[in-house]
Parts: C-alpha cells; sequence; structure tokens
C-alpha cells in the first residue's frame, strides 16, 4: 500500500510542477527554469522546519513567496529573448540556482547532530513529518489538497479573463499589445505565479522525500516540468495531471521491470505523442469531446 | 486630434518614412494612401509604438504619445487593425474582444472584476460589438474557423471593444469583393455618426474616394500631397505617383 501512496506523492508533486510550467507557456514561454524555482522552494521550506523550527504550512507559503519573488526577477530578463534563446537563457539560470545549492553550507548542531544543507552532501534529515507523527497515507493526503487547490485555482483563471489574456500573449504577443494588453505585466505576473506553484511543489518534495541535494534539480528535473503541458496540451490543467500520470505513473513504474532500456521507450514515446498528437494529448478538439460527453457547456 | 509633427523612421538607409506632418481633425475621416513601400503602415506603427520612431513627435490631444508603449496608446484612445489580419485563432469569437476590453473605463473597475470575473463580466459590450460586425451567430466559435471577410470584421470589432476615440484602419478593404467593400463602407460611415475619427490607410480606391473628407498622400515616405478626395484625383503629382501607375 505504501508503494501506492508513494507513487500518489511523487505524481501530486510533479502535477505542481508541471502546473508552473504551464501558466509560463500559456503566454508562449517555453521555461527551463521551473526546476530552479522548484529547488528554491525545497532547500528554503527544509530550512524554515528544520533549522528554524517552523510548522510546514507557513515553511511552504514563505518559500513559494521566494520562489515567486525570484521568479519575477528573472521574469524580466527573459522579456527580452523568445523562443530557444529562452529556452538557453531559462535552462541556463536553472543550472545557477542547482549549483548555488552545490556550494550552499549553513549547518547547526540539533541535539547532538549537524543538520542542514551540506553542500554537494545535500540536505539531509528533513524528518518534519516523521517527527510529528505523519503515515505515507497522511503526506499523500496533504499533498494532494494542495493539488486540488492548485489545479482548481488555475481552472478557474483558465476560464476568467485572464486565461484567455494569458492565451492572447501566447499566441501573438503584436497583437495582444495593440489591443492594449501590457506584456510586460503579464508575462512576468505569469512567470511570478509559475514560481509561486514551482515553489509550493519543492516545499512538499523536499519533506516527504526527507533529503535534497542538487543532482535532483537538474536539466531532467526541468525537462520533465516542460514535458508534461507540452505533452498534456495547453487546453486545460487536467492535460498536465494527466501527463504526468502517464509519465511518471506508467512510463516510468510500470515499465520499471525493463531496466534502464525503459528510458529509451521513454524517449521514443515522447516523440511518438508529440508526431501523433502535435498539440498535447488532450487537445483543444479532445477537451470539447470530453465537455459534451459530460454534459458541461462550452465556456 | 491626432498631430504628426516631422515623423521620420529610417531602417538603416532606408527612409520608410520621412520628414511627415499631419493633423487627423476631431470626427472626420481622413484618408492615407500611397504606392505599395510608400511608409503608410510604417506611420500606423509608429503611432501605435510598434517600433521606435527616428525622429518627430505623434501628439494626440495634445498629450506627447511618441514611443509610448503600444498598451497606453491604447489607453490613450487609440485602436489599429492590422493589414495581415492578426486575431487570436485559438480563442473564441467572443473571448477576442473580451481580451481586448482595455478602456480607461474599464480599468477603473475592480481588479477582481476585471479580471477574475467570468464570462458573463465583459459579454454585454461584446455582444453589441458582435452584432456591429455581422458575427452575432458566430459568437462561440474559434476565431480560427472564420471565414476571410468575417474574420476582417472581427478585427474590426476587436479594435473598437476597447472604446477607442481614433481608429486605424490599415487597409481593411484588402481581400474583399465589391460587395464586402461597399458594406464596409457603410460600417466606417455608421462608426464617425458615433463620433469617431478614422485614419484609413487602404489601396482601394473607390473606398477611400468614396468615405474620407481628406486624404493625404505619401511617396517614399514623404507626402505629397493633401486635400479632398476631389483635389486629390486632379492633382497632377499624384496622378504621376500614384494613380497613373496603380489599377485603382
Amino acid at each position: 500500500m505504501d508503494f501506492y501512496f508513494g507513487m500518489a506523492q511523487l505524481i501530486g508533486v510533479h502535477t505542481l510542477l508541471g502546473l508552473s510550467a504551464y501558466v509560463v507557456l500559456l503566454t508562449g514561454q517555453v521555461s527551463m527554469a521551473q526546476a530552479g524555482f522548484f529547488a528554491i522552494g525545497a532547500y528554503l521550506a527544509g530550512m524554515l522546519t528544520v533549522l528554524a523550527g517552523w510548522h510546514i504550512i507557513p515553511a511552504m507559503l514563505l518559500a513559494a513567496v521566494a520562489s515567486a519573488l525570484v521568479a519575477t526577477v528573472v521574469g524580466f530578463p527573459a522579456l527580452r529573448v523568445k523562443g530557444l534563446m529562452l529556452v538557453v537563457a531559462t535552462l541556463a539560470f536553472g543550472e545557477a540556482v542547482r549549483i548555488f545549492w552545490f556550494n550552499f553550507d549553513y549547518q547547526i548542531a540539533k541535539g547532538n547532530i549537524q543538520v542542514g544543507p551540506l553542500g554537494g552532501e545535500g540536505f539531509k534529515q528533513i524528518r518534519y513529518f516523521p517527527e510529528n507523527g505523519w503515515s505515507t497515507a497522511d503526506v499523500a493526503l496533504f499533498i494532494w489538497a494542495w493539488v486540488i487547490a492548485a489545479m482548481v485555482a488555475l481552472w478557474w483563471m483558465d476560464r476568467s479573463r485572464v486565461g484567455s489574456v494569458l492565451r492572447a500573449v501566447g499566441e501573438d504577443e503584436l497583437a495582444a499589445q495593440s489591443v492594449g494588453i501590457n506584456l510586460t505585466a503579464v508575462k512576468v505576473s505569469a512567470m511570478g505565479i509559475g514560481g509561486f506553484i514551482a515553489g509550493l511543489g519543492g516545499a512538499i518534495y523536499a519533506h516527504y522525500t526527507t533529503h535534497i541535494e542538487h543532482l535532483n534539480f537538474g536539466v531532467v528535473l526541468a525537462t520533465f516540468a516542460i514535458a508534461y503541458p507540452i505533452l498534456g496540451g495547453l487546453s486545460s490543467v487536467i492535460g498536465v495531471l494527466i501527463a504526468v500520470i502517464f509519465i511518471q505513473g506508467f512510463l516510468v513504474e510500470v515499465l520499471r521491470f525493463m531496466g534502464d532500456w525503459r528510458n529509451l521507450l521513454f524517449g521514443a514515446l515522447i516523440v511518438l505523442a508529440m508526431n501523433v498528437r502535435p498539440d498535447g494529448l488532450f487537445d483543444a478538439r479532445a477537451m470539447r469531446t470530453l465537455r459534451r460527453l459530460f454534459g458541461t457547456r462550452d465556456a | 486630434m491626432l498631430e504628426l509633427h516631422g515623423l521620420s523612421k529610417h531602417f538603416g538607409g532606408v527612409r520608410a518614412v520621412d520628414d511627415l506632418s499631419l493633423t487627423v481633425n476631431q470626427g472626420e475621416i481622413f484618408g492615407l494612401i500611397g504606392p505599395n513601400g510608400s511608409g503608410k503602415s510604417t506611420t500606423v506603427n509608429l503611432v501605435c509604438g510598434v517600433f521606435p520612431t527616428t525622429s518627430g513627435a505623434v501628439l494626440f490631444e495634445g498629450q506627447d504619445i511618441t514611443d509610448a508603449p503600444s498598451h497606453r496608446v491604447v489607453a490613450a484612445g487609440i485602436t489599429r487593425t492590422f493589414q495581415n489580419i492578426r486575431l487570436f485563432g485559438d480563442l473564441t469569437v467572443w473571448q477576442n474582444l473580451w481580451v481586448a476590453q482595455n478602456s480607461a473605463e474599464e480599468r477603473s473597475r475592480g481588479w477582481f472584476g476585471r479580471w477574475l470575473g467570468g464570462g458573463q463580466s465583459g459579454r454585454g459590450d461584446a455582444d453589441e460589438l458582435l452584432k456591429f460586425a455581422g458575427l452575432e451567430h458566430r459568437s462561440g466559435e474559434l476565431a480560427r474557423n472564420l471565414a476571410f471577410g468575417e474574420q476582417r470584421r472581427l478585427e474590426m470589432a476587436r479594435a473598437l471593444a476597447a472604446r477607442p476615440k481614433l481608429l486605424l484602419l490599415d487597409e481593411p478593404a484588402a481581400g474583399m469583393n465589391a460587395e464586402e467593400v461597399s458594406q464596409l463602407a457603410d460600417r466606417i460611415r455608421a462608426l464617425r455618426r458615433y463620433g469617431m475619427t478614422i485614419l484609413l490607410v487602404e489601396h482601394v480606391m473607390e473606398l477611400v474616394m468614396g468615405v474620407t473628407d481628406r486624404i493625404a498622400v505619401l511617396n517614399f515616405g514623404q507626402k505629397i500631397a493633401e486635400g479632398a478626395p476631389a483635389e486629390i484625383r486632379e492633382d497632377p503629382a499624384v496622378r504621376t505617383a500614384y494613380l497613373g501607375t496603380a489599377d485603382a
């Protein structure tokens, strides 16, 4: 049973990561920096609960706000570059964050052991959940409460005017500014919201794994982050969830018996999926069919 | 209402717009014509802040809007359409109008209602514009699925969604048949009755001659003539530069 709870935790955290990339991608920005924001959230939240002894929820929120602020700051120079150049710039930022944590030491004595991040050794003993007697099931429920809250908030945002404005910017920046949309404000806000959600995801991740190190937040994680909304399509937040379940639940876990060969299959399946369904597994048409099936009206 | 003072835009050695001065008065329909590459669209782009001016000034209602960012130009009361239609194809027809509701009045509404309100918030205005554009039956359709003429009408409606005082139409009749052009002329005249000022950049001569009050003619970025349609038609410089060579 614990295996399934562990799976649910992983899928929940990766869904948050995917949602953070989704918001940014709506404005047409392919960001490889989400793993960096995720790392900032993970380390800060861990330090707040372990070193400062905070309760988990304020620690998560403060870490997410810090990630959002960093994302906003990254958002401004990111405005000046587009397409592949933006990919390279955000990738470089993500790696810079990783290298920062690789070099960052801040330990204090707690009882007879040293705790806190220790450079390449990582940040061990983030034991908020076990220390407070949370079971795996409790943690999984806690994670999914956040995931559902984030999905509902973004779902609502999608259907509000914000959603249309983000998509308008993503589709045609010149037309968007010509109808009076402030491109800077919209793109930087999207980065900020994305940073907040990635920070939340990272904060949870640090606590359920109890041990984080810089290698967790490399290019692979950044690639996963952007793969989710690309694969899931930009029609709805549901697409992100389905893409995470498909990749983490099906490709990574079900194919585990194949050993390292599954990575090859993983790559091949992504290529196949993007060829067969270039607008994501759940494109606009699929969503409309779903809505019809469930009898809800189009917006 | 709109004053251009010695406006210039040089792309490297090319003087796309060269020391252009003109004044569009409140409530008039002003035509801007000229051969291909004479700087008409560049002028529109300069007014709308798409790229920076080389020199000169743009004044709107006495306010200096030279090189103002596009969204400020819209807030000041100027909106535009594009020569090659630029709709948001993946948004529905009415969402195209929704995102464009950026008038000063809209901006003063509460943040919550303006941004996080659902589909009902901007519906009244949008429905009115859709009726004006003859698109009320297409409201829920994706913009990319509209026919060409419908897309042109939607783009004009979208430009009106921010409640501009001055509307810049960049070749709105391009690709239209005679009947569509005459409907467009009716729409432009209707807008004037509502008090809209219009700067019409156009190739289709029957439209320009039929609806404008005054016309300026550009050639190689410079103004070579200005006057009422009848005067422009008879102007010898214009005839050589433009009417003589284009099949009007």
